[in-house]
Order: C-alpha cells, then structure tokens, then sequence
C-alpha cells in the first residue's frame, strides 16, 4: 500500500518549522518517527497533503536529568530510553514499557513525542506519563507553553498541540524520597497494542505510607485514563493488600473499556483489577 | 511533485528523483534493484523488510524513501565482503537458519544489530531481540542457534555446536 500523493519538508530549525505549520494551516502534518502516521496514511485514514518532517530540527532528542527533573525531548526514540541505565534506575517503568511497545525496529523510529501527540489510547507511554505527572512542553511561534498531562489528552486522536504548534519536550518530575513504578500490558502477542495496560507510581514517606499516587490506565477508555479513585486510596494509607485490593477494584469499576477483538469488557476490567493489583505490588517492592 | 534525493546502500550513492510517497522499501527494490529485502506484511508487522538505516534495524515499508535523505542503508546485498560471507551468513548456513528464506534477510540485519549492541545475548535476549521477525518455517530454534554462533564468531569465542538439538 502506497499512501496518497503530499508534499514534503524537513525543515532544519524550529521556528521554520513552525511557520510552515502557519503557512500550510490545517493540510500540514508533523512527521517525527512516522511508525503510527505512515501506517495511517497507507490505510488512507489519513491524507495530510504535507508532511513536515522534524527529525532535522536540531536539539529535540534529549534525555537528561536537569535539577529535580527528567527531561526528555519530544524526538528521542522509544529505544534511547530503553537504553539509558540512568533512566531504569530512577524510573524502570520506562524499561517496563519500552519492552512492551511494539518491537526493536519500531522502537527505533517511534518518538516519545509522537507517542503522546498521536493522542491513540491504545498507546503505552500515556498511561506512563499519567502515572508520573509528567508535564508538556508545547511550542508554538508565540512561544512555549507546559500543560500538565491531566490537560493534554482532549479525544480520540485530539490533544492539546495546535495546529500550529508543536510538542517539544517532556518534563517529569524526580521524586526525592522512597519512590517506585512500573507497568504493565496484556498482549495477545507481542507487538500488539494492549488488551488493558496500567502504570502506577507511589512515593512512601519513612513509615511506609502513601503520601502521593499516579495509576494510569491503557487502551480501556477513549482516552489514556488517570484512575482518580485509586490513587485516593493508597494515599494517606499503608499499602496493605485490603488498600491494594480495593484500588484495583476502583480501576476496574472506573475505566470505560468496549467488546472488541482483544476481549469482552469484563475480560477487560478483571485484566486492569489484576495488573494494578500486580503493579502496585511490584512500584513497593521497587520502593524498598 | 517529485524531489531529488541521494542516499547511500551498501556503500553505493543513489541520487533519484521519488514522490514523497515512495516508501523505502520500495526504493530500494525497484529504483536500486536489490530484491533480497522483501515485502511480507507491508503493514509493519513482519519484518521481512528490515534493513540499517546508519546501523540502526528498521522496517523499511513504514519509512519514507525521502526520510532516508542523507543515510546509508544496509541491506543484506552489503553483508557479504570480499573476504567472504558475514558472521550471521555463516550462522545461518552452519545451523540450518532457514527453510523458504523468505524471512531470513530481515531477520539477518535484525541480528546485525542486536549483536552490534549486545555480542554475548542469552536466548531470552535473542528471542525478545527477534520479536518484531515473523518466521513461518523454522520454529526459530535454529534462528536463534545462527545468532549465537554468529555471535561467538564476532567475539572470537569458541564456536557453539551445529549438531541439531532435539526437543523432547
Ligand atoms: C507494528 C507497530 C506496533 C506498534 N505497537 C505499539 C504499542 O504496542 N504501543 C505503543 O505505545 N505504540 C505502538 N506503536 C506506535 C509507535 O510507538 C509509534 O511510533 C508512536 O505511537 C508514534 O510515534 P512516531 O514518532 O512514530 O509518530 P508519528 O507517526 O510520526 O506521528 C504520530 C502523530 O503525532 C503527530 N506528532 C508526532 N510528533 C509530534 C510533535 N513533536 N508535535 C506535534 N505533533 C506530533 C503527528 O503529526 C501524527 O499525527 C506501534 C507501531 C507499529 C508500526
Ligand atoms: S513488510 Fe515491513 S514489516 Fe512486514
Ligand atoms: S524460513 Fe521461511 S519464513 Fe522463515
């Protein structure tokens, strides 16, 4: 499959980019890895007639931690976070997840920012980027602005970057005390999209209890969704399993997931009970 | 609306003119006539298309030739040198890697650049590394044997046998 006839651009810095998303307005598309748009546009589900390729933008590829941030640019590849031992140490979430996110080859091309900007609950870094309240960093001619992630998924396929604008960067914040996270996904197979995901973060002060939570909830619910009952429930609390239990049934009663080929919908819900149940578990032990 | 591009395969420079939308598999099999690297899914799946783009695997019927502006491709035409075949051509050859051979470039380059990162991987590794490659022949078993050995071969290690193993 071949997609429709578009124009091309690579722009070689931000601004150009930009003025060519003002220029062209709504017919323009940012290409940055192209492993969910190209597969989209070959399908004819979508026809941009211009593509502005990114990925000679320079400086947008970064992952550092700057101050009590983990700071990651929006064109860093699934693979360099992966492959970055600082990262797996603070956040092994992010190895969690980059395993699980399609296969190595895509993980080479497919972009942090392309994976929250396509704005698809199916995708895995959302849910992740929830639990750890991640902040972004949008770029328009005007300048930058942050949303906190609770703002940036609007619908199916809507988030909050604008037509002309363009998501530059991810800013997660690094706890300072006792911390953990981790996710995970059912798949039917690898390299599939998931059946149900979850993500969840908890910071524990010296007692051992709950000050602060984050579960995000993968592909049941049209959009990537924060489990607010859950999250109330650990915190203030000992994460004791009657605690842990009933955050997992709060997950399963306040998603939204449908019947589809990858399961019925209480398929699904028993599959969120038993990963945050799971997950919870594993971000303690991670926290000891 | 078509646009020049030049990039490098197998060492060699191609300047064309392409449409934006000329994939680059495409590219590569019919403006540069070098066929070993196939279609299988065309829809990201199989990886029977998987080539380097600057050492990195990927597959090359989700990227667009124009995307390629400025790279050097690798395809598995460019493995062999004229010292003879590569590490990975010779695993596959010794340990029976292959039946049909329609998965077996992509999955070579694949293992190219898993053994690049990593020239000492567990089975596990290999399988996990392996995972966006579709064999419908082999059962993988020898796959993973030919990565092995080929990585054995590029650390200068001892050899690992070729003698088929037989699964309970
Ligand atoms: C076979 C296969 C399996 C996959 N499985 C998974 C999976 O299991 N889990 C998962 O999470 N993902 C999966 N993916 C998707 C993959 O991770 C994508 O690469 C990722 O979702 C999008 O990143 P990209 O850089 O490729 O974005 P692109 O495809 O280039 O862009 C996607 C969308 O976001 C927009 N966009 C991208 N970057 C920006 C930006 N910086 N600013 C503004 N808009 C932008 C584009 O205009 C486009 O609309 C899979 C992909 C394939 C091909
Ligand atoms: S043809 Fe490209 S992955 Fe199958
Ligand atoms: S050898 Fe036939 S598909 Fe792998």
């Amino acid at each position: 499959m071949i997609p429709a006839s578009f124009d091309y651009s690579a722009p070689s810095t931000l601004k150009e980019a930009l003025n060519l998303l003002k220029d062209i307005g709504d017919e323009a598309k940012i290409l940055a890895g192209g492993h969910s748009l190209i597969p989209m546009m070959k399908l004819r589900f979508a026809e941009p007639e211009h593509l502005i390729d990114i990925s000679n933008v320079p400086g947008l590829s970064y992952v550092n931690f700057e101050g009590d941030h983990l700071k990651i640019g929006a064109m860093a590849r699934e693979v360099d976070l992966e492959d970055s031992k600082e990262v797996g140490e603070k956040f092994p979430i992010f190895h969690d997840v980059a395993k699980l996110i399609a296969d190595p080859q895509v993980r080479n091309f497919g972009t942090i920012g392309g994976n929250l900007a396509h704005g698809d609950a199916a995708n895995d870094q959302p849910a992740v980027m929830i639990a750890l309240d991640a902040q972004v960093e949008i770029t328009g001619l005007d300048g930058v602005r942050t949303v906190g992630i609770d703002d940036f998924f609007y619908g199916f396929y809507a988030t909050a970057v604008q037509e002309d604008e363009i998501l530059t960067g991810i800013n997660i914040p690094v706890p300072t005390g006792r911390f953990g996270n981790a996710y995970h996904k059912s798949e039917r197979k690898v390299g599939d999209y998931a059946t149900g995901g979850v993500a969840v973060h908890v910071e524990l002060d010296a007692e051992g209890t709950c000050t602060k939570a984050g579960i995000g909830l993968t592909n049941v619910n049209p959009t990537p969704l924060r489990a607010s009952r859950s999250e109330e429930a650990l915190v203030g609390a000992k994460l004791d399993d009657t605690t842990i239990e009933s955050a997992a049934q709060y997950a399963s009663e306040d998603c939204n997931p449908s019947s589809d080929l990858r399961g019925s919908e209480d398929y699904k819900r028993r599959i969120i009970k038993v990963l945050t149940k799971r997950m919870i578990h594993k971000a303690l032990e991670r926290a000891q | 609306m078509e646009k020049e591009i030049t990039l490098k395969i197998n060492g060699e420079e191609y300047t064309q003119k392409v449409e934006p939308r000329t994939l680059l598999i495409h590219f590569i099999r019919e403006n540069a006539s070098l066929t070993g690297s196939h279609i299988g899914c065309d829809t990201s799946s199989c990886g029977a298309c998987t080539i380097l783009i600057d050492g990195k695997s990927a597959k090359s019927c989700t990227i667009l030739a124009i995307q390629a502006q400025g790279k050097e491709i690798t395809t598995v035409e460019g493995l062999a040198t004229t010292e003879g075949v590569h590490p990975i051509q010779e695993g596959f050859k010794e340990n029976h890697g292959l039946h049909c051979g329609f998965c077996t470039p992509g999955m070579m380059l694949r293992a190219v650049e898993l053994l690049e990162k990593n020239p000492d991987p567990t089975e596990e590794e290999i399988r996990w590394g392996i995972s966006g490659n579709l064999c419908r022949c082999t059962g993988y078993n020898n796959i993973v044997k030919a990565i092995k050995y080929a990585g054995a071969k590029i650390r200068g290690a001892e050899l690992p046998s070729t003698e088929p193993v037989f699964v309970e």
